[in-house]
C-alpha cells in the first residue's frame, strides 16, 4: 500500500483532521503514559500529519497508549490524538491480516462503563 | 444537440456593488481575461435580485445567469447575501424542474480582493454553460403590457 | 420620452485600445431617445465635463450615458458635473467600459460590440430614472455612551470636550469597568488606579457629561441622528442627591456576610456598599438580595446611623427619556466562566485562580492589602504556575472560544515578572502554547520576564492539576525539553478567555447592531471603518467589538468619539437617495418587508384611503424610514405584492438592463 493512501486511510478511520492541531502540547500533558512510550501524544498526530507514518507504525508507543481518551477530552482543538492511534494500530492489524484474538478469550470481567473503543482497543494490544 | 460554430453564449451576471462588482473592476484593472460574452449588472446588494430578474433574462434569451456577491458574513448590509443564498436555492431547484439545466444558474461570493476568483470563475461558467449548448427560451405567456 | 445624451471616453488609450469608441458612439446614437451621442479622450477632465454641460443646455438633454471607467471611481464627478448644468445627479449612469471590457477583452471587434451592449443597457436604465433629491433629517446634538469603563469614559470625555453634550450609562453602581480591578498595567507597570480615578473624577466633574450609574437602556427607538432611549434607573434604595458617600452604613450595617463582586467573591463585603474607595459616583447601593431589612422588614441601621438621612427603603426603578444623536457601545468584556475547566480543578481548589482573581490578590485594596497570600490558609505561596489560553483558541462552541484573547500573554507576562518582584524566593512557571506579543515594548517586556526576573516560560501545556495534601499537582508537558513535567505547586492562575459582556446580545438586537458568532460588535468595515457599526448612528468602543488592551481600547474610544463629534457637528444629514419606496396601493401589509429589513427601517402605519361610495377604508401599509434605510433592496424581494421598489435601483431599470443585455 502507498504511503499517501494510508495516511489517509489513517485519518479516515480515525475521522480526525491532525491540520487541526495548534501544537499546545496539553495532550502529552494530560497522558498518564507519557513516560512508557517512545513517541509521545503530540507527536503522533505531528508524524501522521508530517507523514512519519512507518516510525509510528513500528514503535511500541503506540501500544503503551491506555486508550483513556485523556487527551480526546482536553483536546481545545477536537483533534484526538487518542483516536488517531488507535487509526495506526487498525492499520497495523490491517496489514499483518487476521486477528489472532478469539472471541471466547474476551475476558468476563468486562465492565459495561469501558468505552467500547478502549476494548477493541485493548484486544489489538493484547495480540501484538 | 444541433451545433452551432458562430454561436455564442449570451451570459448575464449580476455583482453587487461593495464586492463582487469591485472584485470585476479589479480583474480588469489587473487585465485578467474572460470572455466578452458576460455582461454584468449592477445591483446595490445581491439579496436585491429578484428571482424575476432570472426568469427575465431566460426569456430573454440568456444561456446562463450567474450572481455575485459578497462572502458570506461579510455582506455591507449585514444580511443580504444569506437572503440571496436562500432565495436562490429554492429558484433553481424549480428552474431545473423547469428544464433550465441547473448548471445554467450559479451563486459565487466574491469578495473587492478577488480579481483572480472573479475571472477564474466567468471563464469556468463561460466554458460549462458553452458546453451546455444553446438554452430553451422560457416564453412569457402573459399579457404584453 | 427622455432626450438621452451618450458620451463615450476613450480614457486616452485605455478604452480606445481595444473598443472602436466613434463606432460606440455612432451606434448608440441610433438608439431610440438618444439625442446626442459623442466619443471624446477624457470625459473626467474639466474639458469633458464642460462637454456634457454644454450638450446638457444645447440639446436640452433629460439623460446622461457616460461610457467610460467604473463608475466606482467617477459616478459622482458626472452626478455633480450634470447637477451644476441643472440636471439631476441621478439621472446620469455609467456604462462601464474600462474595467469591465476594454481591460479584459483582446480582440477589438468583441470588445466593441460588448461596449455597445453595456452602453445600451446604460440608455435602457436612464429611460426610468427619475430625479432623485437626497432627504435630510435633523441631528439631536447629544451623544449615548453605553458602558463606562475606561472605553465609554474616554468617548464620553473626547465628546464632552468638543462641546456636545454625552451620558454615560453603567450597569454597576459605579463607573470604571474592569480597569478598577487591574492592579498595574503592562508594559509600563503603572498603576491601574492611579491612571483611571483622575478620568472618572473628571467624567464626574465635566458640566457636559452626566452619569447615569447602575442604569441599563431599556428601548431603544428611531435612527441615526434621533435615537429615542429609555434608560432604567435601577432602586439603590439610597437618594442620590442626599448621600455624601461617608461610608458610615457600609462599616455598621449588620450583614456581613456578602460575596464581594469586586474581589470577584475572594472576601466579603456588607449589604449596603460602596465598591471602592475612589467609587464615582461615591454613593452607597443597598444589595436586594442580602439586605435584611427589605427581605424580612427587620433592621433599618443603615437608615439610622445615615445622618444625612439618604436611605430610602421604599426606592422604585424610574425610567427616563432621553433623546440623542448617536450612541457609542461600550460595554466591554468579562472573563469566561471556568467551571467547564476541571481539569485545571477551579472549582475544588480555592487556590487555583483566574488572572483577574490574581490581579486582585496582588492588589493594594484588595483582599489581601496586596500581599499575596493562598486563599486556601493565607499561606506566602513559593510555587506559582501561570496557565495560559485557557478557554482561548477552542475549537467549537462547547471547547471555548474560537479567538486569540490577545491581553492574556502581556498579563500573564506582567503577573509572573511582580511576583518574581516582590517576593524572588518563588519560583514561577508559565506553560505557554505561543507567546503573542505584538506591541509597542511588548516583547521587550516578555523577554525581561524571562531574562532579567528568571520566569520560566515552558512550551507546553498544563493537562492536569490534582489538589492534594494542601498542594496543587501540575502534571505539563514540556513540548521543547521532550519530557513530562510534575511541579507541586502552591497556585495555579489561569489566564481565563474573554468574552463580550452578557448584555451585549440583547443590546445588538435593540440597536439592530449586527454581532459576529462570538457576540462581538461587527464594525462597518473590517480595515477601514473600525469603529462603525454597520447601523448608521451606532458606533464601537474599546472590547465590545474585539479583544483589546488598555492602549487600543483608549485609541479606539478616541476614534468613536471623533466619530461622533463629525456626526453632532452636522445640523442636518444627508441621506442616501436611493432607497426603498413601497406602493401604498399595492401593499398588503403583511409584514415581510418589516422582518428582512436589517436596519428596521420599515414600519407599519394604518392610513385612511378613499373606499367605494365615499367610504374610508383604514389599511396597513409600510412605511419606508428614508433617513434609516440603507438602500440594500431586501425588501423589495420579500415584498409579495411587487408593491416595494428601490429607488435608482427599480425592478423596471433592472429588467430593462437585463433585456437590453439579452437583446
Amino acid at each position: 500500500m502507498n504511503k499517501e493512501y494510508l495516511i489517509e486511510d489513517i485519518k479516515r478511520i480515525a475521522g480526525v483532521n491532525p491540520r487541526k492541531c495548534m501544537k499546545c502540547g496539553k495532550c502529552s500533558g494530560a497522558c498518564p503514559a507519557y513516560d512508557e512510550m517512545d513517541y509521545h501524544p503530540h507527536q503522533f498526530v505531528d508524524m501522521v500529519e508530517t507523514g512519519r507514518i512507518e516510525e509510528l507504525m513500528n514503535s511500541r508507543g503506540i501500544y503503551r497508549c491506555l486508550s483513556c481518551f485523556a487527551c480526546v477530552e482536553r483536546c481545545p482543538r477536537s483533534v484526538e490524538p487518542a483516536a488517531l492511534i488507535e487509526a495506526v494500530r487498525d492499520a497495523v492489524v490491517r496489514q499483518q491480516g487476521a486477528d489472532h484474538l478469539k472471541p471466547e478469550r474476551i475476558p468476563e470481567i468486562l465492565d459495561e462503563d469501558i468505552p467500547q473503543q478502549a476494548i477493541t482497543s485493548a484486544f489489538r494490544k493484547y495480540k501484538k | 444537440m444541433q451545433v452551432n460554430e458562430s454561436w455564442k453564449p449570451t451570459i448575464v451576471a449580476f455583482c453587487c456593488n461593495w464586492c463582487s462588482y469591485a472584485g470585476a473592476d479589479l480583474s480588469g484593472t489587473n487585465r485578467l481575461n474572460y470572455p466578452a460574452n458576460v455582461k454584468i449588472i449592477r445591483i446595490p446588494c445581491s439579496c436585491r435580485l429578484n428571482p424575476m430578474f432570472i426568469l427575465r433574462a431566460f426569456q430573454r434569451g440568456a444561456d446562463g445567469v450567474i450572481l455575485c456577491g459578497c462572502h458570506p458574513g461579510d455582506c455591507h448590509y449585514t444580511t443580504g447575501n444569506y437572503y440571496a443564498r436562500r432565495r436562490m436555492t429554492l429558484l433553481f431547484s424549480m428552474l431545473d424542474f423547469l428544464g433550465i439545466e441547473k448548471e445554467r444558474t450559479r451563486v459565487e461570493w466574491v469578495s473587492a480582493a478577488e480579481g483572480a476568483k472573479f475571472a477564474a470563475t466567468m471563464n469556468d461558467f463561460v466554458a460549462t454553460i458553452t458546453k451546455l449548448g444553446e438554452n430553451r427560451r422560457l416564453e412569457d405567456l402573459r399579457c404584453k403590457e | 420620452m427622455q432626450r438621452i445624451g451618450v458620451f463615450v471616453c476613450h480614457c486616452g488609450t485605455n478604452i480606445a485600445a481595444t473598443v472602436d469608441v466613434k463606432k460606440v458612439a455612432e451606434t448608440l446614437g441610433h438608439e431610440p431617445g438618444v439625442v446626442f451621442s459623442t466619443d471624446y479622450p477624457y470625459m473626467c477632465s474639466q474639458s469633458g465635463q464642460d462637454l456634457i454641460k454644454n450638450a446638457i443646455h444645447e440639446h436640452k438633454l433629460t439623460g446622461v450615458v457616460v461610457c467610460s471607467c467604473s463608475p466606482r471611481m467617477h459616478e459622482q464627478t458626472f452626478r455633480k458635473a450634470c447637477a451644476s448644468a441643472g440636471l439631476n445627479g441621478y439621472m446620469v449612469e455609467i456604462a462601464n467600459i474600462r474595467e469591465q471590457c476594454s481591460w479584459i477583452h483582446k480582440d477589438k471587434d468583441e470588445a466593441t460590440e460588448k461596449a455597445v451592449i453595456l452602453g445600451r443597457a446604460a440608455i435602457a436604465k436612464v429611460h426610468l430614472d427619475a430625479p432623485l433629491t437626497a432627504g435630510e433629517s435633523p441631528v439631536t446634538k447629544r451623544a449615548l455612551v453605553i458602558g463606562g469603563g475606561i472605553a465609554g469614559i474616554q468617548t464620553a470625555l473626547d465628546i464632552a470636550d468638543a462641546g456636545f453634550e454625552v451620558d454615560i450609562v453603567e450597569k454597576k453602581p459605579t463607573i470604571g469597568g474592569k480597569m478598577t480591578q487591574i492592579d498595574k498595567t503592562f508594559p509600563t507597570l503603572d498603576c491601574a488606579a492611579c491612571i483611571l480615578t483622575p478620568k472618572m473624577v473628571e467624567a464626574a466633574q465635566n458640566e457636559k457629561i452626566k452619569i447615569y450609574a447602575y442604569s441599563e437602556v431599556e428601548a431603544v427607538k428611531g435612527f441615526v441622528g434621533n435615537f429615542h432611549v429609555t434608560i432604567r434607573k435601577k432602586a439603590r434604595y439610597v437618594n442620590e442627591d442626599v448621600c455624601t458617600g461617608c461610608g458610615l452604613c457600609t462599616e455598621k450595617c449588620p450583614q456581613k456576610k456578602v460575596p464581594n463582586d469586586f474581589n470577584l467573591g475572594l472576601d466579603t463585603r456588607r449589604a449596603i456598599y460602596i465598591p471602592f474607595a475612589q467609587a464615582v459616583p461615591k454613593i452607597a447601593t443597598i444589595d436586594a438580595d442580602y439586605c435584611t431589612m427589605l427581605k424580612t422588614g427587620k433592621c433599618g441601621v443603615c437608615s439610622k446611623v445615615c445622618t444625612a438621612g439618604a436611605i430610602d427603603y421604599k426606592q422604585q426603578d424610574t425610567l427616563v427619556e432621553q433623546e440623542y444623536g448617536a450612541i457609542v457601545v461600550a460595554t466591554g468584556f468579562n472573563p469566561i466562566k471556568l467551571d467547564k475547566f476541571d481539569e485545571f480543578a477551579y472549582s475544588q481548589s480555592p487556590d487555583v485562580v483566574s488572572s483577574l482573581e490574581f490581579e486582585r490578590l496582588m492588589n493594594a485594596a484588595g483582599p489581601t492589602g496586596g500581599t499575596l497570600l493562598r486563599p486556601s490558609d493565607g499561606t506566602h505561596p513559593k510555587t506559582l504556575v501561570f496557565v495560559q489560553c485557557v478557554g482561548s483558541r477552542c475549537d467549537g462552541a462547547e471547547k471555548g472560544k474560537p479567538y486569540c484573547s490577545k491581553i492574556c500573554c502581556m498579563y500573564t507576562a506582567k503577573h509572573a515578572m511582580l511576583c518574581r518582584e516582590k517576593y524572588p524566593d518563588t519560583d514561577v512557571y508559565v506553560f505557554y502554547i505561543d507567546v503573542r506579543t505584538p506591541g509597542k515594548n511588548f516583547d521587550e517586556f516578555y523577554r525581561r520576564a524571562v531574562e532579567e526576573y528568571g520566569v520560566h516560560y515552558i512550551k507546553g501545556m498544563v493537562g492536569k492539576v490534582v489538589p492534594e495534601n494542601g498542594k496543587l499537582k501540575v502534571q505539563a508537558s514540556d513540548l521543547i525539553g521532550g519530557r513530562q513535567l510534575h511541579i507541586d505547586a502552591d497556585m495555579v492562575v489561569l489566564a481565563a478567555a474573554i468574552e463580550p459582556d452578557e448584555t451585549a446580545r440583547p443590546l445588538a438586537t435593540m440597536l439592530t447592531a449586527s454581532m459576529d458568532t462570538n457576540d462581538f460588535f461587527t464594525e462597518a468595515h473590517p480595515k477601514l471603518r473600525p469603529v462603525e457599526s454597520p447601523t448608521a448612528g451606532i458606533f464601537l468602543s474599546g472590547a465590545c467589538q474585539g479583544p483589546k488592551d488598555i492602549p487600543e481600547t483608549v485609541a479606539q474610544a478616541g476614534a468613536a468619539a471623533s466619530k461622533v463629534i463629525g456626526l453632532l457637528a452636522k445640523d442636518h444629514l444627508t441621506c442616501n437617495p436611493c432607497v426603498a419606496q413601497p406602493d401604498e396601493m399595492m401593499c398588503n401589509g403583511c409584514s415581510n418587508c418589516e422582518k428582512v429589513c436589517p436596519y428596521g427601517a420599515i414600519t407599519y402605519i394604518d392610513k385612511e384611503f378613499r373606499g367605494p361610495n365615499r367610504t374610508t377604508l383604514i389599511r396597513r401599509v409600510a412605511q419606508v424610514n428614508p433617513a434609516v434605510c440603507q438602500g440594500c433592496g431586501a425588501c423589495t424581494v420579500a415584498c409579495m405584492s411587487g408593491a416595494m421598489d428601490l429607488k435608482g435601483f427599480s425592478n423596471k431599470q433592472i429588467m430593462a438592463e437585463v433585456d437590453a443585455i439579452c437583446r
